[in-house]
């Protein structure tokens, strides 16, 4: 798992959760409330998708790494099981 | 008992119960709704009667915005639920008013209308409507746990002409106000929005379009349903909700319990019985619908414009439990021909008149009185809300007329549950849904968020708030 396929995942969610949102020119540095319309209950349901399809947990004091795509990406890669070659 | 523990039980299978329901079976919560009708839909639903089609409640979908407008509650609820906008094929009203003995009120799904004929009628009360709609705006409507404050008062901060006063009570109040005379601030605010800055809208097939799209979700996402299959008694150990007993006199077990039934239903539901705060918490506000069907479209008398009007005939518009069986003074219109269906329309013309009513005085006619009494106010109602259309002939209508029906205050209490035939339940309201038993919550009516995205709306924000988030962090 590398970050881009981490960001593509993220992504993925997002589009799921609020298909109105344009996600084509995501800027990965920029929080994504500053840019995308999501609130708290979308936020609580990029957790739960997380949990849900790749079984990730987010405890909620670490809900601030979600901000951005990036940080995302930093905070959620390591969180993947890495593939025994 | 292999097969009857759940980790949700939901009571009702109304618009809150199933929106709840899906959300929780989306997460992987073995969930199970239980109803007792055979029809789902609850205070919204649908039926048939000699071969036609007819709604039970709705008028319009209220909260209504055109496609492309976030962050208002249709689009939450789309995407908690996961519902395509296009799915609710709803369709826009033309405009509605508030149709008052001396003056009347247009508006539309454009706030703006609403906005300069209240500029044009009341040029005095310009400032104060500003300040009211600001004050509108900004105030935290989905708070779950607000300080209840008089709407009269804070209303009464800025507009001071009382017929205009009236004028914005009157369909705020008949569209969700559980309060006789004055309601909390929050709900003249949700109901504010959802009717003025936000609009109507209705798929051309009804309520039971939304109703399958929820039922299809629920069912996608690995939810149960039981139907003709009602809950009758909660059974209490050690503060909780430890079993529930159905009708069929079975006994199921589950990790959390929500009610969509009210609160005073659900107290009496519970053993040991909670009989003093379930009478303390019984709506006294019903409703008579008159529902006329004829081989016409309405706007070949001119009743092309409207799709609902507002309507009140006395000097000060009293929202209160009626004195006799129907309160005429009031009352509204609905004319679902008045939609704008994209050519489409529906194949018979359609007139309903809702009034407020009383519920003791329906409730314990003998069966013949009763239908004597409900042709006399069938006739009475739509003769009171004619009176706020372009005139048409007695006979033209008669001629033109193929069906008709009536719910009264006992047909709602027959078919919903709800005491008093209250369908805005109590007018206290428990915004975050506890209630003395530790893992039974309250999702709809009597947990406040109204209207039919409301309803939905709460069942998604007890079902997040108490059983989703609670263990969103928490390693499983």
């Amino acid at each position: 798992m590398t970050k881009d396929d981490c960001k593509k995942l993220v992504i993925d969610i997002i589009s799921d959760i609020a298909p109105d949102e344009d996600l084509s020119a995501i800027k990965p540095d920029v929080r994504l409330r500053d840019q995308l319309q999501l609130d708290s209950m979308d936020f609580l349901d990029i957790v739960m998708e997380l949990r849900k399809r790749h079984g990730i947990e987010v405890p909620e004091a670490d809900y601030t790494h979600l901000a951005s795509l990036e940080s995302c990406a930093e905070y959620l890669t390591p969180k993947f099981p890495t593939p025994k070659a | 008992m292999k097969d009857s523990h759940y980790d949700v039980a939901i009571i009702g299978a109304g618009m809150s119960g199933l929106a709840a329901g899906i959300r929780l079976a989306h997460f992987g919560r073995k969930v199970c709704i239980f109803e007792r009708h055979n029809t789902p839909g609850g205070l919204n639903s649908f039926y048939s009667f000699d071969g036609r089609k007819y709604d039970v409640g709705l008028h319009a979908m209220t909260n209504y915005v055109a496609p492309g407008v976030k962050g208002t509650p249709l689009g939450k609820l789309l995407r908690q639920l996961r519902i395509e906008r296009e799915e609710f094929a709803l369709c826009p009203q033309k405009q509605s008013r508030i149709a008052f003995r001396d003056c009347s009120l247009k508006f539309t799904n454009d706030f703006a209308v609403l906005d300069a004929e209240v500029a044009a009628r009341f040029p005095q009360q310009a400032d104060g409507w500003r300040a009211l709609v600001q004050a509108v705006r900004t105030y935290d409507d989905v708070s779950l746990d607000a300080k209840p404050v008089s709407a009269r008062q804070i209303v009464g901060r800025h507009i001071t002409d009382p017929l205009l006063t009236d004028m914005l009570f009157c369909p705020v109040m008949y569209y969700g106000s559980a309060q006789e005379h004055d309601m909390e601030f929050g709900q003249f605010v949700i109901m504010f929005k959802a009717l003025f800055l936000e609009g109507f809208a209705r798929p051309l097939e009804g309520v039971r379009v939304i109703i399958r799209v929820l039922l299809e979700k629920f069912r996608q996402a690995g939810g149960e349903r039981r139907m003709k299959c009602g809950v009758t008694r909660i059974i209490e150990e050690q503060g909780r909700a430890a079993r529930l007993v159905l009708d069929n006199g079975e006994e199921v077990t589950a990790g959390h319990v929500i009610s969509s039934i009210g609160f005073a239903e659900t107290m009496n539901l519970c053993e040991p019985p909670q009989v003093q705060a379930a009478e303390e918490n019984t709506g006294a506000l019903s409703f008579v619908e008159t529902i006329s069907v004829f081989n016409r479209r309405p706007a070949e008398w001119g009743w092309g414009d409207d799709t609902i009007v507002f309507f009140n005939d006395s000097d000060r518009f009293e929202y209160a439990r009626a004195q006799e069986q129907v309160d005429l003074r009031s009352g509204v219109i609905c004319l679902p021909n008045n939609f704008n269906y994209g050519g489409a329309d529906l194949p018979e013309g359609i007139f309903r008149v809702t009034c407020l009513a009383n519920y003791d005085r329906w409730a314990h006619l003998p069966e013949e009185t009763y239908q004597a009494d409900k042709q006399r106010w069938f006739a009475a109602a739509t003769h009171s809300a004619r009176r706020f259309l372009p005139t048409v002939e007695d006979a033209v209508l008669a001629e033109a007329q193929i069906a008709t029906d009536m719910f009264t205050p006992r047909t709602i209490r027959k078919f919903t549950g709800h005491l008093n035939g209250a369908i805005y339940g109590s007018p206290h309201k428990i915004r975050n849904g506890r209630t003395h038993l530790a893992n039974l919550y309250l999702c709809g009516t009597d947990q406040g968020f109204l209207g039919i995205v409301g309803a939905m709306l709460s069942g998604i924000s007890m079902a997040n708030y108490h059983v989703l988030q609670g263990s969103a962090g928490k390693t499983a």
